[in-house]
């Protein structure tokens, strides 16, 4: 089921017709400067690598914590670790290898991680393991994959949320993987090398974290939606006051997305 | 010793051999690709029980293991199957219903845990998941882990780096080996004696391979060692490691093997019906598994036309166009 968000009829820059998962998509890819090493796991994430590399950072390479570099994408993979991916790499290799790109002093730098999880805290800390107690939860998720890895150790990461009070939460029910960890000095605390997230990518808004607290703030919000609502939606309080309504995607984008991306409909 | 004319075994005496109740097993492949599962459904035939599986990403191999109730303990990085499950659901089911014990670790700490039993050291260092409960939380208490000898009795530890100020690195997790009793992988060829060769994507199958006490490879070919040594730098493992070779064409079915046949996409939707009810989910185990002798016959019920339309495209190595909705 598709939802409609805004017919933007009428405006020069020619808007599309548009889902709120398209506009997502979008918002994400628009975050991948060009030259960047993306990585991206299943699903929305791998929809939004590929719209970047065909929008805004076509000298972008895409790799799978599975191996593949740099793969052609003629069809788009289920999985990381789908066949699809390894048609036409560069390279094609194996876990230890594609954990090393993140980390080494050459091209961990370079790497943006795309993730996805099930709870959200106000310093972008992950839990894609379980809610309730660990031992007894009530409701048991894959676990980390490589996530915690991604967002141990690169500069640059996205992460796509749907904003529920659910998720957006006080304290995460597991501590999967670290984002700001408590803030200010909390991952060098920690020993943790690389920076916590960039971006938080929602079905309603851009969040970003503060330079100095590393505190979630609402940085841009989709058209249609206010800051209130937004609010409405989190357990815990952001600051809204520097926030600005998204510019919508092109027509362009839209199509690029619909044709080259997903043509089969299988994601977006 | 092994000696070589042994090594070439059909699947379900292989597994008989090596795979026994409460050994410690770990599987190849990741998610809907390359797991060995025609060796798992010959484990699950065979009625093996309260094994100790080790895995990083096996989606739809270690769903099925932990749905037959062979499995008591569980180390593992991501139990999800791509877009068919983003949680595998017998494993999500048993975890709530408290059926099996789950240790979490991330993808790259379990492939140093089969890196480090590979080149027999009891540990390797990362930075990976400091400051996460990945650390602090443990799914194995110290009770559960002094019980088995085979196990550490620390999940990890984390510790100073002792080369000071060397690689700005101040703080380590230290990630303890793993050496299964038996790892089971599928493959592309082999030949008799074991050479192996994966084509496509080698996951952590080649690490997996090299920690273990005893290996079994089955393969979708099984070709001459003249064949093999003519290209050997495709070839990943080496034949002395392997203690047994199976021939078992579609042996990675339902999942997929490249450049041979693609995941079947309708079988992993039907399989999300049928593994989130307990009723059907009984039916199948009968039906597909226990009702079959063998991998062919379960092959059989897939049907001729099913793995026609899954066959991989000689070009790009995958089903193209193939109904994947």
């Amino acid at each position: 089921m598709q939802l409609i968000l805004t017919e933007n009829k009428g405006r020069e820059t020619a808007m599309a017709d548009y889902t709120l998962r398209e506009l997502m998509t979008i918002a994400a890819a628009r975050e991948i400067p060009d030259g960047a090493i993306i990585f991206c796991g299943t699903g929305i994430s791998m929809v939004a690598a590929m719209a970047a590399k065909h929008i805004n950072a076509p000298n972008s390479t895409i790799f799978f914590e599975t191996g593949a570099i740099d793969s052609l994408l003629e069809e788009l993979p289920l999985a990381v670790a789908d066949p699809r991916v390894m048609y036409y790499t560069a390279v094609n290799g194996a876990l230890n290898d594609a954990f090393c790109y993140m980390q080494n002093r050459k091209t961990g730098k370079q790497v943006v991680g795309i993730m996805g999880a099930a709870q959200i805290d106000c310093y972008g800390n992950l839990n894609s393991t379980v809610i309730g107690d660990y031992h007894q939860p009530k409701v048991r998720f894959s676990g980390s994959g490589g996530a915690s890895d991604v967002a141990s150790f690169v500069d640059h990461s996205l992460i796509f949320m749907q904003h529920e009070k659910r998720k957006f939460v006080n304290k995460v029910d597991y501590l999967t993987s670290p984002g700001w960890l408590d803030g200010a000095g909390g991952r060098e605390r920690a020993g943790l090398t690389g920076q916590g997230p960039s971006k938080v990518i929602t079905n309603m808004a851009i969040m970003g974290f503060d330079k100095i607290t590393k505190r979630m703030f609402l940085e841009s919000y989709y058209p249609g939606i206010t800051p209130d609502q937004i609010l409405e939606n989190m357990a815990f309080d952001v600051d809204i006051s520097q926030a600005k309504e998204l510019l919508p995607p092109t027509s362009e984008e839209i199509k690029i997305l619909r044709e080259k991306c997903d043509p089969q409909g299988l994601i977006i | 010793m092994t000696i070589r004319s042994e090594k070439l075994m059909d699947l379900s005496s292989a597994i008989a051999a090596f795979v026994t109740d409460r050994c410690h097993l770990s599987i190849g492949g990741f998610t809907v690709n390359r797991n060995p599962m025609g060796a798992v459904y010959e484990i699950i035939r065979q009625g093996r029980k309260k094994m100790h599986l080790y895995a990083h990403s096996n989606g739809q191999g270690v769903d099925e293991l932990v749905g037959a109730g062979c499995i008591e303990k569980l180390e593992i990085a991501y139990a999800g199957n791509g877009r068919f499950a983003p949680t595998c659901i017998r494993f999500k089911q048993a975890v709530q219903n408290g059926t099996i014990l789950v240790e979490d670790y991330s993808n790259y700490q379990m492939n140093l845990r089969f890196q480090a039993g590979a080149m027999g050291v009891p540990f390797l260092p990362t930075r990976s998941s400091l400051g996460t409960d990945i650390i602090n939380k443990w799914g194995f208490s110290r009770e559960v882990r002094e019980q088995d000898p085979r196990i550490p009795d620390e999940k990890l530890v984390v510790g100073k780096n002792p080369f000071p100020g060397w690689a700005d690195t101040e703080n380590l997790v230290f990630v303890p080996a793993i050496n299964p009793d038996v790892t089971i992988i599928h493959v592309q060829q082999a030949d008799e004696l074991g050479t192996a060769r994966i084509q496509g994507l080698t996951m952590a199958d080649v690490e997996q391979a090299k920690a273990a006490k005893h290996l079994i490879v089955t393969c979708e070919e099984l070709v001459t060692t003249h064949e093999m040594k003519l290209h050997p730098d495709s070839n990943q493992i080496p034949h002395f490691c392997v203690d047994a070779v199976v021939h078992l064409p579609w042996g990675a079915y339902p999942t997929a093997c490249y450049n041979f046949y693609d995941y079947d996409p309708f079988f992993l939707n039907d399989y999300k019906k049928i593994a989130s009810d307990d009723n059907l989910y009984q039916k199948y185990l009968d039906d597909y598994i226990y009702g079959t002798k063998n991998h062919q016959e379960r092959l059989d019920v897939a049907g001729d036309l099913r793995l026609q339309t899954i066959k991989a495209d000689p070009r790009t190595g995958y089903a193209i166009n193939l109904d994947r909705k």
